[in-house]
């Protein structure tokens, strides 16, 4: 075990994963030479080389149409878009081809493809530099799409991502990249794409989150626990496919049940959890199910920042009023 | 500091054929009779089985067709490729996909609304891009791969003139000459992207200069001459096999037909100009150069265009006798492994096949 923040434990997932399979490439900007600008490809380059770890010209529609080629020619791609809000303009080769193309060939080909892209805001960025888009990618059939919030599980679940036989969109909140270091096992492990993970047990309410506020929900549930209300608080950990099932565990003996985003209010994973729960557990609830999420606007600059996002204080207080309903 | 040229272009026009049939021997390839009498009847058969598609669709036997009419002398640059070479088409290129080794029945099912029907026999043929331009980067990231695993085979990918103004041509022109990769650019210019001319889709004189702007060459070639899209299609796979980086060819030819069964191109071109190019047709064409070298008889040509019809006919039945796809088909291919989400959806359509089967037993 070393003790690593989230990305030092992505960068040894790459190394790895490189290592045990000379199809894993690494593409997008700045990643080789450089390293990445947030230092995730650190050292890539020169352990493997200029034809394993490329530095691309600045076009997101070709790193990632480029990158579903490689995979459709029997590449394992890593992609990088070097912030999510940039990956809009490959979200056409996203949704009309690697989501596809194995329907559309009926199995013949495949798109083992990772995108990897940092997302979610907190760290005072430009414009376009803090998104929550993940929601417009778990609606499209096809894609899977992932965020971890520490850094075990980066690892583990990056591991997955790149032996996945389909595309995987592997998004890393910015604000968590040196928030913590923890122990991180130095050896290869996957942790399934689509498992959720209990963060923190408790009986009297779900509080089901993902990247960037799993942090902030943990803080929420400490300070709750001193006024008596204990908070179980799970990691959803992989947003599409869902682990709904282990909501609806959680919510079978808690029978409350709140969900905590960065990304916009409505339209969300937050919406889709709540109708589920609706449609399959309505009868288990003692309370109406409750989103604590970013706004319906977009995302402010850095003075307006902390208003926007969900934080500790704010999910502790809807939580009590939650369990006063 | 006085100023000083940086750059100058060149792109060349290449035929074979002139529009009468005249052959320029010094440029003419080196093919045998049988050869040329296939080629013939490459561009024969598409046009047959084009002929017989639109008259499916609107028969209501197969959904919305696009038709390759005036563009049979893509056949050719499917006739170029080697085995390992990959074709990455766009969505009138029947032509193209049959001549590298689809069957007509593959074609019907895809048209007649069967996802099937996309696993083209014939080698690595991915299933046809309908979004603009969207595919070019797909052969980028094949051809990559090939540069990569030091293969030495190219990729040829196929799209119209419409595509050139999208941004997907333009990044994967770009990365295909950062990267010098094994890649041929095979622009059909057949004048028309719907009801929008070549002149409203780009200011530039040729296609085919728009290479120069990535760093490789350029040529376009008559596109109803069959033999000149042979030759430049073969040079630029093989200048690719050797590793000398992409070509961006422009075949200029013409839409004869609308731009498919849902469209009246009569709303938008005018009828002197479809006449015009109807004098070029790239059968006729070929037609005259092979009476000419007396390969040609009326007679071998009616024999042969009996045994496509039989062909034709047979592939009919073929793709009649295909039974319906089980609905489950819907979600079994989106991943290799299912998610839970799609299993439960999977039961809900085998709950809703069970209950059609009881209504339709009432």
């Amino acid at each position: 075990m070393t003790l690593m923040n989230m990305i030092q434990a992505l960068n040894a997932g790459l190394f790895g994963a490189m290592q045990a399979d000379d199809s894993v490439l690494v593409l997008g900007e700045d990643v080789g030479l450089n390293g990445g600008v947030f230092r995730v490809t650190e050292g890539l380059q020169k352990k493997f080389g200029p034809d394993r770890v490329i530095d691309t010209p600045l076009a997101e529609s070709a790193i990632v149409g480029a990158s579903i080629g490689l995979a459709i020619k029997g590449f394992r791609p890593v992609a990088e878009i070097q912030f999510s809000g940039f990956a809009y303009s490959a979200f056409e080769q996203l949704v009309s081809h690697a989501a596809r193309i194995r329907n559309r060939s009926r199995g013949k080909f495949s798109c083992p493809l990772v995108v990897r892209s940092p997302c979610s805001g907190g760290v005072r960025a430009l414009e376009h530099h803090s998104e929550s888009m993940e929601a417009l990618f778990c609606h499209v059939p096809g894609l899977k799409v992932v965020m971890p919030s520490t850094p075990s599980d980066a690892k583990g679940l990056l591991a997955s991502a790149i032996i996945d036989p389909d595309p995987v969109l592997f998004f890393e909140p910015l604000k968590l990249y040196r928030l913590k270091k923890e122990e991180v096992s130095e050896d290869h492990y996957e942790i399934p794409i689509g498992k959720a993970r209990l963060v923190r047990p408790g009986k009297h309410v779900t509080v089901v989150s993902y990247g960037s506020m799993v942090p902030e929900c943990e803080k929420a549930a400490l300070a709750l626990s001193e006024k008596g209300i204990e908070t179980e608080v799970l990691d959803l950990r992989s947003l599409s496919p869902l682990d709904f099932a282990a909501v609806q565990e959680s919510v079978k003996h808690t029978n409350r049940l709140a969900i905590v985003h960065e990304a916009p209010y409505s339209f969300g994973v937050g919406a889709e959890i709540a109708a589920r729960i609706a449609e399959r557990n309505v009868l288990e609830l003692d309370a109406p199910v409750v989103r604590i999420a970013g706004l319906d606007a977009p995302m402010p600059l850095s003075k307006l920042e902390e208003a926007y996002l969900p934080n500790a204080n704010r999910i502790a207080f809807e939580i009590e009023k939650l369990m006063n309903f | 500091m006085p100023e000083k040229k940086v750059f100058v272009g060149d792109v060349r026009f290449f035929s074979v054929l002139d529009e009468s049939g005249a052959v320029d021997s010094k440029l003419e390839p080196a093919f045998s009779s049988d050869e040329l009498k296939k080629l013939f009847e490459w561009m024969i058969q598409i046009r047959a089985f084009d002929d017989k598609c639109v008259k499916l669709q609107r028969s209501g036997k197969l959904g919305t067709y696009l038709s390759v009419l005036g563009q049979e002398a893509q056949v050719a640059a499917a006739l170029a490729m080697e085995k390992n070479d990959w074709l990455v088409p766009y969505f009138r290129d029947n032509g193209l996909i049959l001549a590298r080794g689809a069957k007509f029945e593959e074609l019907l099912a895809v048209g007649g609304g069967s996802e099937w029907g996309s696993q083209f026999s014939g080698p690595n043929i991915l299933p046809v891009a309908i979004p603009v331009a969207t595919q070019l980067l797909h052969a980028v990231g094949i051809a990559w791969g090939m540069k990569i695993s030091k293969e030495k085979n190219a990729v040829l990918v196929s799209f119209g003139d419409g595509a050139t103004s999208e941004g997907d041509f333009h990044e994967a022109m770009n990365f295909a000459g950062v990267f010098q990769l094994p890649v041929v650019f095979f622009c059909q210019n057949n004048q028309w992207a719907i009801s929008v001319p070549r002149k409203n889709q780009t200011a530039s004189e040729t296609i085919a200069q728009k290479a120069l702007g990535y760093g490789f060459s350029g040529v376009q070639v008559d596109g109803n001459d069959p033999l000149a899209v042979f030759v430049a299609v073969s040079e630029a796979l093989k200048k690719a096999r050797q590793g000398k980086g992409p070509t961006l060819i422009e075949m200029i030819t013409y839409r004869m037909s609308d731009h498919s069964t849902a469209d009246d191109a009569s709303k938008y071109r005018s009828l002197q100009e479809t006449r015009a190019w109807e004098k070029k047709d790239p059968i006729d064409r070929f037609r005259k150069y092979l009476k000419a070298k007396k390969i040609w008889t009326q007679a071998w040509e009616d024999r042969v265009g009996q045994t496509i019809r039989t062909r034709i006919e047979e592939s009919m039945r073929k793709a009649e006798l295909i039974p319906n796809h089980p609905s489950t088909d819907i979600v079994d291919f989106v991943f290799l492994e299912s998610t839970m989400e799609l299993l439960r959806q999977r039961e809900f359509l085998e709950e809703a096949g069970r209950r059609e089967k009881r209504d339709d037993a009432k």
